[in-house]
């Protein structure tokens, strides 16, 4: 077709063939702002389509419509790496009849790659679109800097829908999703409230248990060996992980050492340690905040990639692979040092893996942070209630009280000594845990699978019930 | 003797505060149950540092408490609170004279009983915070044998002399100086006033400085963003450590040969620099 401007979404989704009992696929660059999902969602509705499952790559508050149409079955399942806000709440009281089937962010394109997750069309927000179709989130005013999820959907869906508020001629310097695999684009009044987008800047905590924590972090890295000439990290952007990226900074100057890359979510905190010579290069699936999406446009250093370049199992390579540490979050941690990101202590859906299990298994050192209690609450339990990394991935537990490092790495157990870093065992932690707060109430689990949490090659590890 | 190159005060009424007390890298915590909580918060600041006192670990951390000052009517159920194993020190404020101290050390001594805890085992500090305290500063210091060290309380010292606030503190010297030297001649340990501005690094750093350099023992802290920079500023540094060492390894020496008087590095140690070497060391261990 020579010209793919179609005149609004409803045209588009009668052009793409769009069925009852299909897939629709979303990507989550534009986080709470975006407003793409919830338009395409209504107007489907609207055409009378049933029984749609919703590929999305996250789910936000921002997407809560999809609450109504579950409810009058116009989505019937849902497929995503991370859910917050009003959808989950209401999945994990049951809304749906087919469990959510959760994965990773390798998993994800992993499972569109093979086939496994067939998606009939494509919806794919464009913060810019140039009038042959090619694709960018570095500009416009809805920009959101890379788009590191959709490339998978651009080129396994049978349709693809570009839904962009900027549409330019032609001339784009950083292309993400090329012309080749477009269908249709879509212009509609905005894509997005940049407010829910990126934030301004990510603030560095003042919180001191955090920065505890963080110290112990940093420390646990140098003491591990691994802060070298050529040191590849990923980092969050929370409290712990934020300042444990201050901490090594700090080190890596003293030492005045050259990282290699940074990788991952990324802030303007990586930019300054991009641009200050700190470390060489980014390499970032997706930007946080307006520093990072400035500086995708403008530095040769800060290089875009899919998240099957970022974690995709079934690639011969992947940059995962290359992390000397990652730090990484939990909502519990258990004995065996599995984590759960996906539930909290009453069984409610809070989260989702994410790039959790794919960094966890990628890197030398996987570096869980958490505080030991969260308000009256051990994170430290005898068995998670949700299993989203597995404890063979997971390397050591960083508390305000020192560093648990997993017994299936004993020369760490002798490093953070050497270092003079208070190391605790599991059980002494729990104990500790369980001295302050007391034995919490474990709710038992109930007999109906709500999600199905799939592991990034593929395999089924837990299911969430009620 | 315990090491107090940093002494942080944690508000008594904040229990999330409470319960990472001791893992903020300070050798002491101070609860405090007096400035930092409003009068209709007593009875419950009261409590949670009474239970915190009993079901945290401390590990090698100091536990402190400030109380109430005995010119109020809440210091004895302050006491009967928080007199536990856990606690270590009782910190009293405006405590303007010896007496004072002998009437808190009556009231711990009748706790310690009732609970059931060795005598004499909680130690006494004193805050200075007025201009009848520094003049009775050394008085108070060797007023009793519970008393384990003196606070410069800056600032209501310094509206008690009228004087004024300043960064460089000179309004302060001579407190300071009075502190340090009454403290050091009663063998307890001196604690300089709290730098109150907790953004200000840069003049903590030079305010701490100065501290050591008069030779207190360690620095009151307001903020745990404090505690690494003034931990480091009071510990002994790589050259200090290395001096002490040799000195102490040259005592034993000489105990062995049986010298009275020897020298290291040309210079004659007897027993005030073996002293010093050894409270190096001590710190250093920390």
């Amino acid at each position: 077709m020579k010209n793919r401007i179609l005149a609004s979404l409803r045209d588009a989704i009668q052009a793409a063939g769009l069925k009852d009992g299909m897939t629709v696929s979303f990507h989550h660059h534009l986080r709470n702002g975006d407003f793409v999902l919830d338009m395409v969602m209504r107007e489907i509705a609207a055409l009378g389509i049933k029984d749609i499952r919703v590929s999305a790559s996250s789910i936000f508050n921002a997407h809560k419509i999809l609450v109504d149409l579950a409810k009058e079955e116009v989505v019937t399942a849902i497929d995503t790496n991370y859910m917050s806000g009003a959808v989950p709440e209401a999945i994990s009281k049951g809304l749906l009849s087919k469990p959510v089937m959760f994965r990773s962010h390798g998993g994800r394109p992993r499972a569109i790659e093979e086939g496994s997750l067939k998606i009939d069309v494509a919806f794919i927000a464009a913060p810019t679109v140039d009038r042959f179709g090619n694709v960018s989130g570095a500009y416009g005013p809805s920009a959101c800097g890379t788009l590191g999820y959709p490339q998978a959907d651009a080129e396994f869906a049978d349709k693809v829908v570009v839904v962009t508020d900027n549409i330019v001629d032609y001339g784009l310097e950083k292309i993400a999703i090329s012309q080749a695999n477009i269908d249709f684009i879509v212009k509609v009044d905005r894509i997005g409230d940049p407010k829910g987008i990126v934030s301004g800047t990510t603030q560095m905590t003042r919180d001191p248990v955090a920065l505890r924590i963080a110290e112990y972090a940093a420390k646990t890295i140098e003491a591990a060996g691994l802060l070298n000439e050529g040191f590849n990290f990923q980092t969050g952007a929370g409290g712990a992980s934020l300042a444990t990226a201050a901490f090594v900074r700090e080190r890596m100057k003293e030492k005045k050492l050259q990282g290699g890359y940074l990788l991952g979510g990324v802030t303007g905190y990586f930019v300054n340690m991009l641009e200050e010579g700190t470390f060489r290069d980014i390499y970032d699936v997706q930007c946080f905040d307006l520093p990072a999406i400035a500086s995708l446009a403008r530095n040769a250093h800060h290089h875009e990639i899919t998240a099957s370049q970022y974690a995709n199992p079934n690639k011969k390579s992947c940059f995962v692979n290359g992390l000397d540490a990652v730090l990484l979050g939990a909502t519990e941690i258990d004995e065996n040092f599995n984590v759960n990101v996906h539930t909290n202590s009453n069984n409610v859906i809070i989260g989702g893996s994410g790039g959790h299990a794919d960094a966890a298994f990628g890197a030398n050192l996987t570096i869980i942070v958490a505080p030991l209690l969260r308000a009256r609450l051990p994170i430290v339990v005898e068995k998670v209630g949700v299993v989203s990394t597995p404890g063979d991935t997971v390397d050591v537990l960083v508390t305000e009280y020192g560093v648990t490092p997993n017994p299936r790495r004993p020369e760490l157990i002798q490093q953070c000594r050497e270092e003079g870093l208070p190391v605790i065992p599991m059980e002494e932690l729990r104990k500790m845990a369980i001295t302050m707060a007391g034995e919490p109430l474990v709710k038992p689990a109930g007999t109906r699978v709500i999600a199905d949490v799939e592991y990034r090659d593929g395999r089924i590890i837990d299911q969430i019930t009620i | 003797m315990p090491k107090r190159r940093t002494m942080l005060f944690v508000p008594g009424n904040n229990p999330g505060m409470l319960i990472s007390a001791p893992i903020l890298g300070a050798d002491c915590v101070i609860f405090d149950l007096e400035d930092a909580v409003a009068q209709n918060e007593k009875d419950a600041a009261c409590i949670l540092v009474g239970n915190a006192l009993n079901n945290l670990n401390f590990g090698s951390v100091e536990a402190v408490v400030r109380i109430n000052g005995l010119d109020t009517p809440f210091w004895r159920s302050d006491i009967a609170a928080i007199v536990s194993k856990n606690l270590s020190t009782v910190l009293v404020p405006k405590c303007d004279s010896p007496e004072l101290v002998c009437e808190l050390a009556a009231a711990l001594a009748e706790e310690e009983d009732n609970k059931g805890l060795e005598s004499g085992s909680i130690s006494i500090m004193s805050i200075v915070e007025s201009a009848i305290a520094v003049e009775n500063c050394f008085q108070i210091a060797k007023s009793h044998p519970r008393m384990s060290g003196l606070l410069l309380g800056a600032e209501d010292l310094t509206a008690d002399l009228c004087a004024t606030r300043t960064l460089s503190g000179e309004e302060i010297a001579y407190a300071r100086g009075r502190v340090v030297v009454a403290a050091r001649a009663a063998g307890i340990d001196a604690i300089d006033t709290p730098f109150t501005n907790v953004d200000n690094h840069e003049g903590l750093r030079t305010d701490a400085a100065l501290g050591k350099q008069m030779g207190f023992s360690g620095k009151a802290l307001i903020s745990p963003a404090h505690v690494r920079i003034v931990r480091a500023i009071f510990s002994p540094s790589s050259s200090e450590i290395d001096w002490a060492t040799k000195i102490m390894a040259a005592t034993e020496q000489a105990k062995i040969d049986g010298k009275g008087a020897f020298s290291v590095d040309g210079a004659m140690v007897d027993g005030p620099i073996i002293k010093r070497a050894q409270r190096i060391l001590t710190v250093a261990e920390a």
